[in-house]
């Protein structure tokens, strides 16, 4: 057990026009947290894992696991187990080799090793496949050796980079609840590298937003979800994202159509980035309080549907949350009305920090 | 029709592909056949197809003291292919998962070496192995064979190393082996197919090369292609003979050959992604 501490760490990949993969990280995963690092592809999130890792070079700052400053020591004296995409496992190797392998070269007895092997495969349900080399299982049990590679040797700290990804959608969302579930279950602390904001927002106890190598912002989820610190976050978290609209101030408020919206605080400019969540919105009565919207698509998934449309009078997008089962028809005129004034997150359109009421 | 068409051209393809084969492994059996036949049969002109089978060329090739130049065709061959691996498989692996800015020269070099024609450096090769008292040596053809084979099966090595996951070497690292444990325990079983295939060759190529053994060899060092060049004397050629002698110099390759075509298409790195 113990807490991971990236301080001021970067990683610069050289050249004539370096790149600052990740850009002075500072965050800290404490002793058995489940911190989930989300962004887009090329955020660094991934090299920010491989850093704690040792197979990434930490080029200006540091990194320590538990009390040490593991900054320049390779990956086996770092006490950590890593569980890649593709899986990794040895071809080469039965289930209970690939498993046994890290024991074996740390020179732990065979009987020793024996009885860790069965408890893990017994954890994953895995014991029938023992014998088995890795082409002979599916994608899931592959996923499974994989976790149980990791968990065998009892790290302090687990390492995921996308393990969920190869997996096929129903799957995915099984096995995703038994990863929180096993790590809820022996406490290690682990760091998880994923691009699907919904393994976010349901396994991390924390998750830690990347944006080309910066550290957007690093909250509980529903933080990120209720209060992001700014616009990138705002859109980046939630499907179907948040609407942001940049809109003139007038006297204090914006105006959305024939609706008027007063902001919680001052603007700074003539102008500011409100964002509205589609489910913040909903379709209400001709004649009643809000504005007119123009419909272009409706995404029907059961429950609910998503409204897409243009706000009328201007060239703004918006999407709603509507009933899934009496959807509006296409090219029809809606009315639609904001849930709570308090649900309206504002941003500077400058620096698209988020403005607050005090 | 169309059916009909497709299976018409089908069977020809059939008897055509019969054909070429045929007519490719036609001169392999014509030498086996031969090598069974006594030198009058062999000499003919048309070619007899009935004649009475005998062993008289086998054991007249023995009796002309066959076997030590199978013997040090043999010794050459082994050795100097388990040179080019412990030498090449390390080299493989520098040039291929641990680049660094010189690989692509590196690489380069290596394959220099195989673009002068050997028989333009024979002369100082001789020279060299006559000063270093090696002439007629087996050593000598080791060393030279080695050379001879590195540059490709280093190349050929290093393309079955790129095929080696990036994740598998790393989670190795990161399971605490280090770098010979990776090398021996994790990436040469999965690239074993590639170095038996790699093996191959360098055999093949030690146990038909001609050139410098027939120019740095007599009685002592000769291996089994010189011994062939034997039997073709100034009163004439013994077709029997020479058949018989190139039959059981063909057979060692033939043999390991059929055993190997069944690991080297065993996909071995199948699974170890996704």
């Amino acid at each position: 057990m113990a807490q991971v501490a990236y301080a001021g760490a970067s990683r610069v990949y050289p050249g004539a026009n370096s790149v600052r993969a990740v850009d002075g990280l500072d965050l800290c995963v404490g002793d058995g947290e489940f911190l989930v690092l989300v962004g887009p592809s090329g955020s660094g999130k991934s090299t920010a894992l491989r850093m704690a890792a040792g197979l990434e070079d930490v080029d200006e700052g540091a990194i320590s696991i538990g009390e040490r400053d593991v900054t320049h020591l390779p990956p086996k004296d770092r006490d950590i187990a890593m569980v890649f995409q593709s899986y990794a496992l040895y071809p080469h190797m039965s289930v209970r080799d690939n498993m046994a392998f890290s024991l074996k070269l740390r020179g732990m007895p065979k009987s020793d090793i024996g009885g860790k092997v069965e408890e893990a495969a017994g954890l994953l349900d895995l014991t029938t496949y023992l014998d088995r080399k890795p082409k002979a299982l599916s994608g899931g049990q592959r996923q499974r050796v994989a976790m149980g590679r990791a968990i065998v040797r009892e790290p302090s700290v687990f390492l995921m980079d996308e393990p969920l990804s190869n997996l096929d959608a129903k799957l995915r969302v099984e096995t995703r609840a038994n990863i929180a579930a096993l790590q809820r279950r022996l406490a290690t602390t682990t760091i998880y590298v994923t691009h699907d904001q919904v393994e976010a927002m349901t396994m991390g106890d924390r998750v830690a937003v990347l944006r080309d190598g910066v550290l957007q912002q690093c909250a509980s989820p529903r933080e990120l979800y209720d209060t992001p610190r700014n616009v990138f976050v705002a859109g980046f978290i939630g499907s179907p994202a948040m609407n942001l609209l940049t809109l003139p101030v007038d006297g204090g408020a914006v105006k959305l159509g024939e609706l008027e919206v007063r902001l919680p605080a001052p603007a700074a400019s003539g102008e500011v980035t409100i964002g509205v969540r589609p489910e913040s919105l909903s379709l209400v009565g001709a004649g009643e309080d809000g504005f007119d919207l123009q419909v272009e698509l409706v995404e029907e998934l059961g429950a609910d549907a998503y409204v897409h449309g243009t706000l009328a009078g201007h060239d703004e997008k918006l999407v709603v949350r509507a009933d899934g089962r009496t959807p509006p028809r296409l090219g029809e005129a809606v009315r639609v009305a904001l849930r709570d004034t308090g649900e309206v997150h504002v941003f500077d359109p400058e620096s698209g920090l988020r403005i607050d009421a005090d | 029709m169309t059916v009909k068409t497709n299976r018409l051209g089908g069977s020809a393809l059939t008897v055509l592909t019969w054909i070429v084969a045929l007519l490719f492994v036609f001169p392999v059996i014509w030498m086996v056949v031969t090598s069974f036949k006594h030198e009058v049969d062999a000499a003919t002109d048309p070619p007899t197809f009935a004649f009475t089978p005998t062993l008289e060329q086998f054991t007249t090739i023995l009796d002309r003291g066959f076997l030590p130049y199978l013997a040090n065709s043999a010794f050459v061959t082994v050795l100097s292919t388990l040179l080019v691996l412990l030498l090449g498989v390390p080299a493989a692996y520098a040039l291929s998962l641990a680049p660094v800015k010189q690989t692509s020269n590196a690489l380069g070099f290596f394959l220099s070496t195989k673009m002068l024609p050997i028989v333009a450096a024979i002369i100082p090769l001789y020279v060299i192995s006559q000063n270093l008292g090696m002439l007629d040596n087996v050593w000598a053809l080791i060393v030279l064979y080695a050379g001879m084979n590195l540059p490709l099966a280093v190349w050929m090595m290093r393309s079955f190393f790129l095929e080696v996951p990036t994740e598998m070497i790393e989670a190795a690292r990161v399971d605490g082996a280090k770098l010979p444990t990776v090398l021996y325990r994790v990436i040469l079983p999965v690239v074993a197919p590639g170095i038996a295939a790699t093996a191959l060759i360098c055999v093949i190529f030690s146990w038909t090369e001609f050139f410098y053994a027939v120019n740095l060899t007599a009685a002592q060092a000769g291996t089994v292609p010189v011994f062939l060049v034997g039997f073709i004397t100034s009163e004439g050629l013994f077709w029997a003979q020479l058949s018989a002698a190139a039959l059981l110099a063909s057979l060692p390759v033939m043999i390991v050959g059929w055993i190997a075509q069944n690991h080297l298409v065993r996909g071995l790195s199948m699974g170890a992604v996704k």
